[in-house]
């Protein structure tokens, strides 16, 4: 996998994990070119479709689009699995998760993300096997919770 | 469930529901603690665990004060700006931060960042964060790396050294955040610092799972980004290893690792197959429950199993018949599975089931020797065609793409012609009709080639802007390859001007001219066809062109019938001529040119038309020359001078389809597999594989043979034009001051101005051609066939080495080793048996195309005609480079593989830069040198984008590689790269003079190539271009 976009209905990018090396610019080029492509598609259309030299499978949950690009060779099917297991995880964690928790617990999303795909491979499909690693670090952060207490106090 | 961040404590009142002053969401996020209660508030459906799409929907709501961010842009913006100074003074501030506080605001700044907003500080706290020991605070510190990594050098050696740290603490939790990061950034200095340690965490018999399933990630990326920096060696044996290991996760992992090995490495890593194989078989002979956690709705291991597959791809079948029974028993099961009835309704389910299925598919067209299996496939994809889910179609129609080249599917797929075309025709999405639309033109044939032609041009009425003009260059290249009369072929091509002109590209309208102009039963018919569809009162300017030039060649065999004798003809074409654009219009002035030879009664009404004021003082210099030299050609020349200018164009020479280039170029390699499938269909290769001549014309002419009646023309124009010149008027030599001759000779050359790329090759200059006698003998066996598709990919791996593999496939492997010392060099050639039989009349040619003869000298030594299976044979090349020379010989390599004749031809990695000598001086020197060569035809130029990262170390390799020297301290910029060399011939030494300049920004570079020898400059410069 390339890379993977999560933005919602109205175009605006929630999460993007790039797994091979662009500069910011063709970063954005990239996400501006794609958002629109898929948000101009229709619901009955088929979820994939080629871009570029690469294959963009993507699927829409309630608000949110999520969408990966990945190589020629690579297997379509799978990759909209991938999703949802990753839709799937962020669920069981958040307990029925919305846009909301990505937006304000981005950093978790993220190390979801890396505990389930790394350097754009699968890495572990468990899902008891990746919300433990990711409960172990919350763990350690329980015990450090005291110092987080304050947090809401000093803002702004 | 999990315990997000902790802020249930905080009570804001922003958080409820219906507070007047919601602040958005971005706003609300920096307020870090405020998330989760909110969150709760704005939820309707609480308690839903269970994950699926429908449910899913139902939580995943769009809240009206989160779609809309901000009252407004500036608002944002001055928020934020707010913030960013805030956070900015805190960490200039006097008082030492946290870590607590630091960690909150590298969170803020990578929160700003993610909205889209330019974060340039943070840096060196996030690093700081990396050393911290609370585990939250190291976490946050690794995200920020992660996603706004920056290429500081002295950042990234306090992150390495952090990373360092972290790995070797033997910490699980840590390594993994470490292993993770150097995955994320994947940069070349991780790869430097972490390459060699990361193998053995891999393989260290006390790493935790957890651990190892990072590392081979790790490793793998690495491995991706910069393939020099991992050394292999004894931890390679047993990553194998791994595809054994108790845990499923650390398989899955480190099959994606074994995978990209075995692409580079096949022969160190076979024996991965067979343990793929019994891994596979375990797993799809396992119940739907036994692999517990790994069941994904129903189906045992989807991941793994369709990874395992892939693994596969990348070696031919197993030799080992135990190995290999197992494997096809494990497809077998998966085609009987795909008939069974679901376990689930879920979609879920029958996506990861047919994600496998597609990839057992996928290996068994790679092994394409199991016709039982590819006509189940096809069978099972047919089911797929008519499908209700859009996805299955499309898969199902792409998959079949790759099948109808198999010589054992193609029939079976055919048998699914209604249903393609039906989808052509019906599918509401556009992604899917293209698919169709490729799956047509794959299993065309000659058998329905009429029936899919006239589907294709049907759908092309209505089809989509964005596939017209490949569809156009579809139905183009179909209708030329499976001709069975050439009428058929006129007719398609003029319907596809009319139906999609603007779509017609110039390869597809000249190359109608060039089979029409090689065959002359079609000339009648096409002159006929054209002269009637120019008859359509708006007909497009592509069938002007076409039009023209057909009148202007053939138009006398339509002249006999006075619907169309030729003032009508005239009149006619004249008729288009002023809604025409300059370049048809001077296509035009050449047609009526020829219309003065062909008919003489129509010369006073051409030569009326060429000396009106429109043409004569036209604003358009090409036009008006053309008008001024035609009107005084037609005056001064006699009749026999001018029937002999203006004789019909010679054949064409035959050379690839330009149309099929333009396609592979559009759609990458493998779009014209169609065609160039040759086994499929042989006959049709001999009869359409490129259009020859009838044999009442001329005989095949060969590229570097010129045409008789060519030359012909030329002579007389030699003649000719000296004459012209003291007649023309000045305003035509306005383009030269040498009056004129050259420009009239060029324009005589290319067949009185047909389109440049028409022309049969012409030489260099005139004179060349008459100095040449008779054209060469032809050089080589005739049936030595063209290079296969990949030979320029091959031939480009050795420009910049000498040794390595040119050529493999499931027979033969062709190993070179090979060394250059001035104009001299020797090349040996190993030819691999890697079947278990023997080749017989085992017969490697090598063969000088064109006069390459004259160029390089080629001698080598003859080979056993017999290969024993698993042997290997040597052969042993002297090669001299006699002048400079352009086109690599080529190596044809026959042999006959149990009864069948196999035949292959490559190019030899000789190329004109392995002679070159490596020349240091000083910058004064190369400045002057460089100086020398400041003419226009001396410099060759190339700006292209960097297809490989671009490394320094890696550039400096291949341009050594490529034989210049480098010199340091010439070009002011240090990013760039300057060298000089010579070429050494036996006739000649060419001194080069060469700049790089990378711009990693755009990812371009930008390649300056001087020489003395203007071909030279531009050889040598594509040859380097390729290599970036």
């Amino acid at each position: 996998m390339q890379f993977m976009l999560l933005f919602s209905r109205q175009g605006k990018l929630r999460l993007q994990k790039w797994y091979v090396p662009l500069s910011d610019k063709e970063k954005k080029k990239i996400t501006r070119e794609l958002v629109q492509t898929v948000l101009a598609r229709k619901p009955k259309m088929c979820s994939f479709l080629e871009w570029r030299d690469l294959k963009i499978v993507y699927k829409r949950y309630a608000s949110l689009y999520f969408c990966c690009a990945i190589e020629d060779q690579d297997n379509e099917l799978i990759t909209l699995e991938i999703i949802h297991r990753y839709v799937e995880l962020l669920d069981k964690y958040f307990g029925s998760v919305c846009e909301l928790d990505i937006i304000f617990n981005f950093e978790k999303a993220y190390f979801i993300l890396d505990e389930f795909l790394l350097g754009g491979e699968v890495q572990e499909t468990s899902k008891k096997n990746v919300l433990k690693a990711i409960e172990q670090a919350d763990l350690l952060q329980e015990s450090q919770n005291e110092e987080w207490g304050g947090l809401s106090e000093d803002i702004l | 469930m999990g315990t997000a961040l902790t802020s249930r404590k905080n009570g804001r009142d922003y958080g409820r529901p219906g507070a007047k002053s919601a602040p958005s969401s971005w706003e609300r996020v920096l307020v870090f603690g405020a998330a989760k209660s909110f969150r709760d508030c704005i939820r309707t459906g609480s308690g839903v665990s269970q994950a699926s799409a429908a449910q899913l929907s139902g939580t995943l709501l769009t809240c009206p004060a989160f779609s809309s961010p901000g009252k407004s842009k500036e608002a944002e913006i001055k928020r934020i700006n707010k913030e960013l100074a805030n956070i900015r003074s805190k960490f200039k501030g006097d008082k030492a931060l946290d870590g607590y506080s630091k960690k909150k605001y590298v969170c803020k700044l990578l929160f700003i960042f993610l909205l889209g907003h330019d974060i340039d500080f943070g840096h060196m706290e996030a690093v700081n964060l990396l050393s911290s020991n609370k585990y939250t605070e190291k976490q946050i510190g690794y995200l920020f790396i992660s996603v706004l990594v920056n290429s500081n050098s002295e950042l990234i050696r306090l992150i390495n050294n952090a990373i360092k740290n972290d790995l070797a603490s033997r910490n699980p939790t840590f390594m993994c955040l470490a292993l993770h990061c150097i995955a994320n950034v994947g940069s070349r200095e991780m790869g430097e610092a972490f390459a060699a340690d990361i193998p053995r965490i891999l393989v260290a018999g006390d790493s935790m799972d957890s651990v190892k399933q990072s590392a081979a990630l790790c490793l793998l990326r690495l491995y991706k980004a910069s393939p020099d920096l991992v050394p292999m060696g004894e931890w390679t044996a047993r990553v194998v290893h791994l595809l054994n290991d108790q845990h499923m996760g650390v398989v899955t992992a480190a099959v994606s690792l074994i995978t990209c090995l075995c692409k580079k490495n096949p022969d160190d890593f076979k024996t991965c197959v067979s343990l793929a194989v019994s891994r596979l078989s375990r797993i799809v002979s396992s119940a739907s429950t036994d692999l517990q956690d790994y069941t994904y709705y129903f189906v045992p291991a989807p991941w793994l199993s369709v990874k395992l597959l892939r693994l596969l791809q990348c070696y031919p079948p197993p030799e080992d018949a135990a190995v290999k029974g197992r494997l096809v028993e494990c497809l077998e099961t998966v085609l009987n599975k795909a008939q069974e009835p679901p376990k689930s309704k879920k979609v879920q389910h029958s996506n990861a089931k047919n994600a496998i299925l597609f990839e057992t598919i996928s290996l068994i067209i790679h092994y394409d020797s199991e016709p039982n299996l590819l006509v189940r496939a096809c069978n099972q994809l047919g089911q797929f065609l008519q499908h209700r889910e859009t996805n299955l179609r499309y898969l199902a129609l792409e998959s079949m793409c790759t099948l109808a080249s198999s010589e054992f599917s193609h029939e079976a797929v055919k048998t699914h012609i209604d249903t393609v075309i039906n989808a052509l025709k019906t599918e509401r999405d556009v992604s899917v009709r293209q698919r169709a639309a490729d799956l047509l033109y794959a299993m065309c044939d000659r058998s329905n080639a009429k029936q899919i032609v006239s589907e294709m041009l049907r759908y092309l009425e209505t089809a989509d802007y964005a596939i017209r003009e490949e569809i156009v260059l579809k139905v183009a290249i179909l209708a030329e390859k499976y001709a069975v009369d050439y009428s058929w072929y006129v007719d398609t091509i003029l319907n596809l001007i009319r139906i999609a002109g603007d779509y017609v590209s110039e390869e597809v309208w000249y190359r109608v001219l060039q089979i029409v102009t090689n065959r002359d039963d079609v000339q009648g018919y096409a002159a006929k066809t054209v002269f009637e569809a120019l008859q359509a009162p708006a007909c497009h300017e592509n069938m002007v062109k076409v039009g023209g030039y057909i009148l202007g060649e053939f138009g006398n065999l339509i002249a006999g019938d006075p619907r169309s004798s030729p003032p009508v003809q005239f009149s006619l074409l004249h008729s288009k001529f002023h809604l025409c654009s300059v370049a048809t219009r001077a296509l035009l002035l050449s047609t009526y040119i020829k219309f003065i030879n062909l008919f003489p009664e129509t010369k006073a009404t051409i030569q009326g038309v060429l000396r009106a004021g429109s043409q004569l003082r036209n604003a358009d210099v090409e036009l008006q020359q053309r008008a001024v030299e035609y009107l005084t050609l037609s005056s001064v020349a006699s009749t026999d001078v001018l029937a002999t200018v203006l004789e019909e164009m010679p054949p064409f020479p035959e050379r690839e389809s330009s149309i099929l280039a333009k396609l592979k170029r559009k759609k990458g390699p493998g779009a014209g597999s169609a065609l160039d499938d040759s086994r499929r269909d042989p006959s049709s290769h001999d009869i359409n594989g490129g259009v020859e001549p009838t044999p009442s014309t001329v005989s095949t002419p060969s590229p570097s043979a010129d045409l008789p009646c060519h030359r012909l023309s030329l002579l007389f124009l030699l003649l000719l034009s000296s004459r012209l010149s003291l007649f023309l008027s000045p305003p035509s030599c306005c383009l030269s001051g040498t009056g004129c001759l050259p420009r009239l000779s060029s324009l005589v050359c290319s067949g009185i101005g047909w389109p440049s790329e028409l022309e049969p090759p012409a030489p260099e200059s005139p004179m060349a051609l008459l100095a040449d006698p008779a054209p060469a003998a032809d050089p080589g066996p005739e049936d030595i066939g063209p290079p296969i598709p990949e030979a320029d990919e091959l031939l480009n791996k050795f420009v910049c080495r000498n040794n390595g593999v040119l050529f493999e496939n499931q027979l033969l492997q062709i190993g070179v080793k090979s060394e250059f010392r001035q104009n001299l060099g020797r090349m040996y050639l190993f030819y691999g048996n890697k079947t278990s039989v023997q080749f017989q009349n085992f017969s490697p040619t090598v063969v000088h195309p064109g006069d390459l003869q004259t160029q390089l000298a080629v001698q080598t030594k003859r080979v056993a005609s017999q290969v024993d299976g698993g042997a290997q044979v040597q052969q042993v090349l002297n090669i001299e480079c006699l002048r400079d020379f352009l086109t690599p010989p080529l190596l044809s390599v026959r042999f006959r593989y149990g009864g069948a004749p196999q035949s292959l031809t490559l190019k030899l990695p000789v190329t004109i830069n392995k002679f070159f000598q490596p020349t240091e001086m000083a910058a004064q020197d190369f400045f002057q040198r460089w100086k020398q060569l400041s003419l226009p035809q001396q410099e060759a130029q190339k700006i292209f984008k960097a297809n490989h990262p671009m490394d320094a170390e890696v550039t400096k390799a291949k341009l050594l590689g490529f034989g210049s020297a480098l010199l340091d301290n010439v070009d002011p910029n240090p990013e760039n790269f300057v060298g000089a060399g010579i070429i050494q011939t036996k006739a000649l030494q060419v001194g080069c003079l060469l700049r790089l300049e990378p711009n990693a920004q755009a990812q371009m570079y930008r390649l300056t190539l001087r020489t003395s020898k203007e071909p030279v400059s531009r050889h040598l410069c594509e040859l380097l271009a390729q290599q970036f």
